[in-house]
């Protein structure tokens, strides 16, 4: 029987990474397609907390690997433990998150596997040994339907598109192993997380952007974010114009972003600008300008000043609460 | 310091993507190219560390004739030399990986830097396959502590520095929720984001000392590499475009939109 | 016949075109109303070598083909006119030095441009001598190994900020243009005082003003060419500098075309975007075509100085079918916009403003024409 064998990943703070989750779901959807049994691989420093999470997720099998070698993550490490499983167990198909940890990892993993590999794969077709995957090319503009044809098929999964598994479902065994970790030529020395009380841009659940037409002022969409919890997005325009920082924007050439709720306020709607935003579930675009293109990809616009809008927005929901 | 550093040829971000009625391709008629964006932050990342640290900077791109332009650009920045390896034809990660990693053997660089992905695939693959591939270390991702190249900020820690012994790279990368350190032992492969830098713009006697500077000429036979892909594009599409919505007239009826029609507050 | 540009000049177009829409367009408008001298972008201008090319590398310059100049001028007037004038000013005043200078002055007079920022202006024009140049008042007399300068220069671009000065002045007002002579006034001397900063209509971001010159001295060693041959040098300097006038207009000419092709697209008027009405197709068809045909033109007469040849007949024709084509194509873009193409939050009004100054300095539209006849029945 094919194996589709999926990596989860323990945070720096011994959480399990929720996408894991996204992305055994996709493990799954690709099991059933291929008729493949699912197996889970986790390994890390002190793996076994999280390992009892994810018996109930479905799997046949968590294989667990602990070594202190593991504590931080490394591809250099990692991938040449990943590889010796995934060719002990005979994998079919590796997958993973597509999380920082799974695009520095998988490709390194692949490149062991002498696999080829689709990244942020959307969606699953076909079935037996004739499955493709479906991945956005050019920021989203273009999808394509790919076939990997190397013995073993690896892929990362953009977990926006895949709903996370549920945690109660059957009882899969766990199967410790030891990992015989390789030295490696690369040294951590350390990690800061970066604290923000907004969300990440790419996890937030509502996205707040400001264009041109704040004219630098953000302050009105920075109090609407925190009334929504929601992450700021920028535009182009306003990153290059020095206003904000260039983290914040949201585009082709920044960060692609699919929140269920995207304002737009003050921003044209550059194709550059729409490439990152335009898989949102529900947009609002708030623009002076009636012609302004953002209005075509808009669910809901509304042609006036953000100035007056964003407050008033902002009392209108203070008002559901 | 030797440094090899990719300029790969792309679609203009600026241009707008169409897929072929028979999703075959994208349709290349009035389309603009120009260097990777990550790439280009690469280039200038090379000639940074070089300016510190002398050596030289080679970039090299695979491609057909037309890929000399984005080599040029990058000698125009001020790249000392480069490499085409002249292909026509599909190429996939795989194949990009295999072929750098002939020319990095050749060219024996301390280091090799790459952007993070290319904007046309996407895939986020080959910086990866290429450390693999030599047995390097590997830091993908790099990037700087705060985004804006203000002037303060060109003046702090760049998140690439070469150590004190001149043997390792220390790196900072971009990662979920925070920044992660890595010191890699040269030679290593760097990935670059979108934050290390802002790059250079060509100068005009750079753009005319650039006609001057040798681009060496390879191929995929001579450098010994099957390049037979993969992966197969079975069929492209456009995503499902989204029509436009309806304009409100206040804020009222948009709250009430929000909360009964899309469900979303 | 080549009708395409090589892959250096489309590098060189790239790069002009970078610096124009990421640095100049930007700020155009903040410089158009406030009239303040763009510094910051002039100074992103020096280190790209785009305020001296037309110097010869070893004079420190770029030493870029005419043809090239001309195909970089498009793109700086494209992002704005008034900063493309000021970033042309230092080549049109080095000109005569780089034309008609000697070993010595060149390496002296040209070679500290590429220093650091700086600016050199061209002083020719005169309140009694414009067209006219031969009614010159500004005088130099030779004392010992000194020339004296007395007179006043008017619309001179960069004159607050230049620290040279190419000036030309007469040695003998009766010996009319024979008796115009060019010299190379260096930093700030004692005598020579700005005036005035005139508050234009268009190109407002260039620099303009007034220069007096009290008894200033220049050395002998700074004379460029010889007595007498001051006319010479200016009329060579305006042949060589007309195809880049003549491309300002070019540039101002797209920027207009674009905008009124993005405009119509986007615009409705009787449920449907303006485009679609015939009559704006014409209008837009018109503005493409002479564009186009006033490029061509300027290419041509670019690439005969390249040759060697003379162009006093092409660039004359480029540069008044090409400033006169802007001014059109401008007013046209403003028409494009209807009422809001005369409002300044629209960026249509300042290229009509732009445009006009293209027919008057360096040789009016009608003075081209002049030029043109004389050419023809010579």
């Amino acid at each position: 029987m094919p194996i589709v064998l999926i990596v989860a990943e323990q945070q720096p703070d011994g959480h399990l990474r929720k996408a894991s989750l996204n992305a055994i779901t996709a493990g799954k959807q690709l099991a059933d397609k291929a008729g493949a049994e699912l197996h889970i691989a986790l390994i890390g420093k002190d793996p076994a907390k999280v390992a009892d999470e994810l018996k109930g997720t479905g799997a046949k099998a968590v294989h667990v690997g602990a070594a202190p070698e593991l504590e931080h993550y490394l591809a250099e490490t990692y991938a040449p433990v990943l590889a010796t499983l995934a060719t002990e167990l005979k994998a079919d198909y590796v997958g993973m998150a597509s999380t920082a940890q799974g695009k520095d990892l998988l490709p390194r993993l692949a490149a062991r596997l002498k696999a080829a590999m689709a990244t942020d794969v959307t969606g699953l077709n076909g079935s037996g040994a004739d499955i493709t995957f479906n991945r956005p090319m050019w920021a989203g503009n273009v999808f394509a339907e790919v076939k990997l044809t190397t013995p073993v098929k690896v892929f990362t999964v953009r977990a926006t598109e895949f709903a996370a598994a549920g945690t109660g479902e059957g009882a899969a065994e766990v199967k410790a192993f030891a990992p015989k970790v390789e030295a490696s030529k690369t040294k951590f020395v350390e990690f800061k997380e970066v604290k923000s009380a907004r969300p990440e841009l790419t996890e937030a659940k509502v996205v707040i952007s400001g264009g041109r037409g704040t004219k630098g002022d953000f302050k009105e969409i920075e109090a609407l974010a925190d009334e929504l919890g929601a992450a700021v997005g920028a535009s182009r325009a306003v990153c290059d114009a020095g206003w904000v920082p260039n983290d914040l924007q949201v585009g082709q050439t920044g960060k692609v972003v699919a929140p269920s709720l995207y304002i737009a306020a003050g921003i044209s709607g550059a194709i550059q600008h729409l490439a990152g935003m335009k898989s949102s579930k529900t947009i609002v675009a708030i623009n002076k300008d009636a012609e302004a293109p953002i209005f075509q990809v808009a669910d809901y616009g509304i042609v006036a000043d953000l100035f007056k809008v964003l407050p008033e927005l902002r009392s209108e929901l203070q008002k559901l609460k | 310091m030797k440094i090899l550093v990719t300029a790969k040829r792309v679609e203009d971000p600026e241009s707008k993507i169409k897929v072929k009625p028979d999703g075959s391709g994208i349709v290349q008629e009035g389309l603009k190219y120009k260097i990777n964006p990550f790439d280009e932050i690469g280039v200038e990342e090379g000639l940074r560390l070089v300016a510190k640290h002398q050596g030289e900077v080679v970039v090299v791109s695979i491609g057909g004739k037309e890929v000399q332009e984005q080599l040029r650009h990058a000698l125009a920045m001020g790249a000392h030399r480069a490499v085409w390896v002249n292909h026509t034809g599909p190429l996939d990660q795989l194949g990009i990986a295999g072929l750098l990693q002939k020319v990095t053997e050749k060219e024996k660089p301390d280091l090799v830097i790459l952007g993070k992905q290319s904007i046309d695939d996407d895939q986020n693959q080959v910086g990866q396959y290429l450390a693999e591939f030599l047995g390097w270390g590997q830091a993908t991702f790099a990037s700087k502590v705060e985004s804006m190249e203000s002037e303060q900020e060109k003046n702090k820690v760049p998140a690439l520095t070469v150590t004190a012994d001149g043997k390792a790279v220390r790196v900072i990368r971009e990662v979920d929720n925070g920044l992660a350190t890595l010191e890699c032992q040269l030679p290593a492969v760097v990935t670059t984001d979108l934050r290390l830098n802002t790059p250079r713009y060509a100068s005009l006697p750079g753009i005319m000392k650039a006609k001057s500077k040798p681009i060496e000429e390879l191929t995929p036979e001579k450098l010994g590499v099957d390049v037979t892909p993969k992966i197969q594009i079975v069929k492209l599409s456009s995503p499902p475009a989204r029509k436009a919505g309806i304009k409100v007239p206040d804020v009222a009826t948009l709250v009430d939109k929000l909360r009964n029609e899309a469900k979303v507050v | 016949m080549e009708f395409q540009l090589t892959e250096d000049q489309r590098a060189l177009q790239q790069a002009a075109r970078k610096y124009a829409r990421e640095v100049v367009r930007p700020k155009a408008a903040h410089y158009d109303e406030t009239a303040t001298f763009p510094r910051d972008l002039l100074a992103t201008a020096f280190e790209l070598g785009l305020l001296n090319m037309a110097a010869p590398v070893e004079y420190g310059g770029v030493g870029l083909s005419h043809l090239d100049q001309t195909i970089v001028a498009e793109e700086l007037s494209w992002g704005c006119a008034g900063v493309a004038t000021s970033i042309i000013a230092n080549d049109l005043a080095n000109l005569p030095i780089i034309l008609h200078g000697s070993e010595d002055q060149k390496k002296r007079l040209l070679s500290h441009f590429a220093e650091r920022l700086k600016f050199s202006s061209f002083c020719l024009t005169e309140p009694e001598a414009g067209s006219d140049v031969a009614n010159m008042q500004t005088t130099a007399r030779r004392e010992g190994d000194e020339y004296v300068i007395n007179g006043a220069k008017c619309f001179i671009t960069n004159g607050g900020h230049a620290e040279q000065y190419t000036v030309f002045a007469t040695v003998d007002k009766t010996k009319r243009h024979k008796g115009i002579t060019c010299f190379v006034v260096e930093g700030r001397p004692a005598g020579l005082t700005v005036s005035k900063h005139e508050n234009k209509m268009g190109q407002r971001a260039s620099d303009t003003v007034s220069l007096t010159f009290e008894d200033v001295r220049v050395p002998v060693k700074n004379r460029i060419g010889e007595e007498g041959q001051g006319f010479a040098i200016a009329m060579a300097t305006l042949d060589n500098s007309r195809p880049l006038t003549a491309m300002f207009s070019v540039g101002i000419a797209r920027a207009a075309l674009e905008h009124s092709m993005e405009y119509a697209s986007q615009r409705k008027t009787f449920g449907k975007p303006i485009i679609e009405h015939q009559a704006i197709q014409f209008m837009i068809a018109d503005m493409a075509m002479n564009t186009h045909a006033a490029r061509m033109l300027t290419y041509e007469s670019a690439w005969l100085l390249d040759q060697g040849q003379r162009n006093t007949l092409q660039s004359s024709y480029a540069k008044s079918f090409a400033a006169d084509m802007a001014m059109k194509v401008a007013t046209d873009a403003v028409q494009v916009y209807g009422g809001y193409g005369y409002i300044k939050e629209y960026p249509v009004e300042k290229l009509m403003r732009d445009a006009k100054l293209i027919q008057v300095y360096e040789g009016t539209s009608q003075v081209q024409r002049l030029v043109i006849a004389k050419e023809l029945f010579r």
